[in-house]
């Protein structure tokens, strides 16, 4: 049933919502406007908010100054590569501990779920010197590495959460009709599946987009992904604000994108299915 | 029905993911408590020699040390506190009727999808510093003198930067949980005759207490290892004055190329992050019973 509010307090709930909702946004919005402008009208006092010539021209610059598609590229690589990796080794096991469940099955989720509270620092040092010793620091394939491990633990819950949900007696009827184990795979569990394995690549790729202590202590020049080039911006070339502001918008455009079409997921994903 | 077959069929998919994350878990783990009873210096190469505790002694007297676990607990507890007060505030704002709710809740969300670079640096630039900044020019406009925010108060600084990416996750999963609350017993209520603050108190606040719970404990594992922030604001300056632990082990092993000394502050962070991780994991191992 729809609740009966009277129209004067709608429109007070809107104004108030739409005011914090923009000055929550603002720094976002204040980002992408100042990409735009030259570096006179970027810290001009006072600021100009919409009426300045608009120009590209930072754009331009930051690709031809540093490379910027080189980053984005190795971005690309490391979250598709690292999320595509740990679907691989994660539907299996989420499948085979959803549909054919033991004893132990409780317990092996719980394990995985507590590698993911170890905190970073404590295998920094021996991460380091393995990825030293090995030739893998700096590299797109070390990053995608560590980037499939740590996110390995919510990969696997998530599918198991999402295929809990398809119904058992579903699999029973098409038995019955006498469908074999591959047909049961491909006809009936693989269509049911694909929306949960779609919502947990989308949120994973968000997750290693974004992810910033890795990246940042294995990367260098090379295999730096956007998390790390964009700290490169931390100084002195950060006083440069049309510069860091385009380079920022063209590294969260997006994923803000993405993260729009899967605000459930998010909820899902990042409490391992305990709030729904 | 599980036959036999399928059984150990089952066994083989799920053992690539356990033997990973079994080596993920134990390997480095394993190296960083055996480099943290060494004397292990990378700029002294060949030097290595067995020191018991002394690590641990050194880096547990440390001055900088109380000073990383003070900060890292004012980070946690500082965030958790702007993010759960504003989440219940912006969840119940966002569950009223209004106009263009979905477009409000994808502005809200948005920090939250913000690689933390880029929001540190953001919020540094052109919002905290004291020439060119927003804030700098919103003072002068009311004719005060701008604050230098991040070195006058860094530690703060850093907490309001992480506090505006973490609000949103709190503010989603409460608004979630709000909105499975059921419509019938808040009008129930309402026709027994209680009040707006008493609704809230007896029935919306025992209703949100699981997502509440489910807030704390997971910003509390990321908020722990907070770093990102720190680097390229701060950079854990001036001085100690905004180091975290997670901060202080890095700047140990990679700038001071300390492997001893890092390796311990790694496994004290163990440590604290496993007594945090003790309650999550009763409290997500009781919704799967659930």
């Amino acid at each position: 049933m729809a609740r009966n509010v009277s129209t004067g307090r709608k429109l007070i709930t809107t104004v108030v919502a739409w005011t914090i909702g923009i000055l929550i946004f603002f720094p976002i919005l204040w980002t992408f406007l100042t990409s735009f402008k030259t570096e006179a009208q970027a810290i001009a006092s006072p600021p100009v908010f919409l009426f300045f010539d608009w120009t590209t021209e930072n754009y331009s610059e930051v690709q031809s100054r540093s490379d910027y598609l080189k980053h984005f590229m190795n971005s690309v690589v490391v979250s598709f590569g690292s999320t595509l990796l740990g679907l691989l080794i994660a539907i299996p096991s989420a499948w085979a501990m959803a549909f054919s469940p033991t004893k132990r099955t409780k317990d092996v989720l719980m394990w995985m779920l507590s590698t993911k509270m170890m905190p970073p620092v404590g295998v920094l040092v021996p991460m380091y010197l393995i990825f030293r010793n090995w030739g893998l620091l700096d590299t797109r394939t070390g990053l995608v590495i560590v980037l499939t491990l740590i996110n390995l633990p919510i990969i696997i819950w998530m599918l198991y959460t999402y295929f809990k949900e398809i119904p058992g007696e579903i699999l029973e009827a098409a038995r019955m009709d006498g469908a074999s184990l591959s047909k049961e795979i491909i006809y009936v569990l693989t269509p049911m599946a694909i929306p949960g394995i779609a919502s947990t690549l989308l949120l994973n790729i968000i997750l290693a987009w974004n992810e910033a202590f890795w990246t940042l202590n294995l990367s260098a020049a090379k295999a730096a992904p956007l998390t790390a080039f964009i700290a490169s911006y931390s100084s002195p070339e950060g006083l440069f604000y049309a510069k860091l502001s385009a380079a920022s918008t063209m590294a969260i455009a997006p994923i803000l994108i993405l993260g729009w079409f899967s605000q459930k997921q998010l909820v899902r994903g990042l409490t391992f299915g305990a709030v729904k | 029905m599980a036959t036999l077959h399928t059984r150990s069929a089952a066994r083989l998919m799920i053992a690539p993911s356990v033997l990973l994350l079994l080596a993920w878990m134990i390997v480095p783990l394993a190296m960083t408590i055996y480099f943290s009873l060494l004397r292990y210096n990378l700029l002294m190469p060949g030097m290595e020699e067995f020191a018991g505790l002394t690590n641990y002694t050194y880096f547990l007297t440390d001055p900088a040390f109380f000073q990383a676990i003070f900060n890292t607990l004012a980070i946690v507890l500082g965030v958790l506190f702007i993010t759960v007060v504003g989440g219940i505030g912006l969840a119940l704002l966002l569950d009223q009727p209004m106009f263009g709710q979905g477009i409000v809740r994808i502005l809200v969300i948005a920090p939250f999808l913000i690689m933390p670079t880029v929001a540190a640096l953001v919020w540094k630039n052109m919002f905290m510093n004291p020439v060119n900044g927003l804030f700098a020019w919103l003072a002068k406009l009311l004719g005060l003198q701008p604050f230098d925010f991040l070195a006058n108060a860094p530690l703060l600084s850093i907490i309001l930067i992480v506090a505006w990416q973490w609000l949103p996750f709190a503010t989603l999963i409460l608004l979630t949980a709000l909105q499975s609350l059921d419509e019938e017993q808040k009008e129930a209520a309402q026709m027994d005759g209680a009040g707006a603050v008493s609704r809230f108190i007896y029935l919306v606040l025992p209703h949100l207490s699981r997502a509440i719970t489910v807030v704390i404990l997971i910003q509390t594992i990321f908020l722990l290892s907070v770093f990102a922030e720190i680097l390229v604001t701060t950079n854990g300056g001036p001085g100690t004055q905004s180091t975290n632990l997670t901060f202080l082990v890095y700047a140990q092993a990679l700038l001071q190329f300390d492997v001893g000394g890092a390796s311990a502050g790694g496994i004290i962070a163990v440590i604290l992050a496993n007594i945090v991780a003790f309650f999550l994991m009763r409290m997500i191992g009781k919704t799967l019973e659930a």
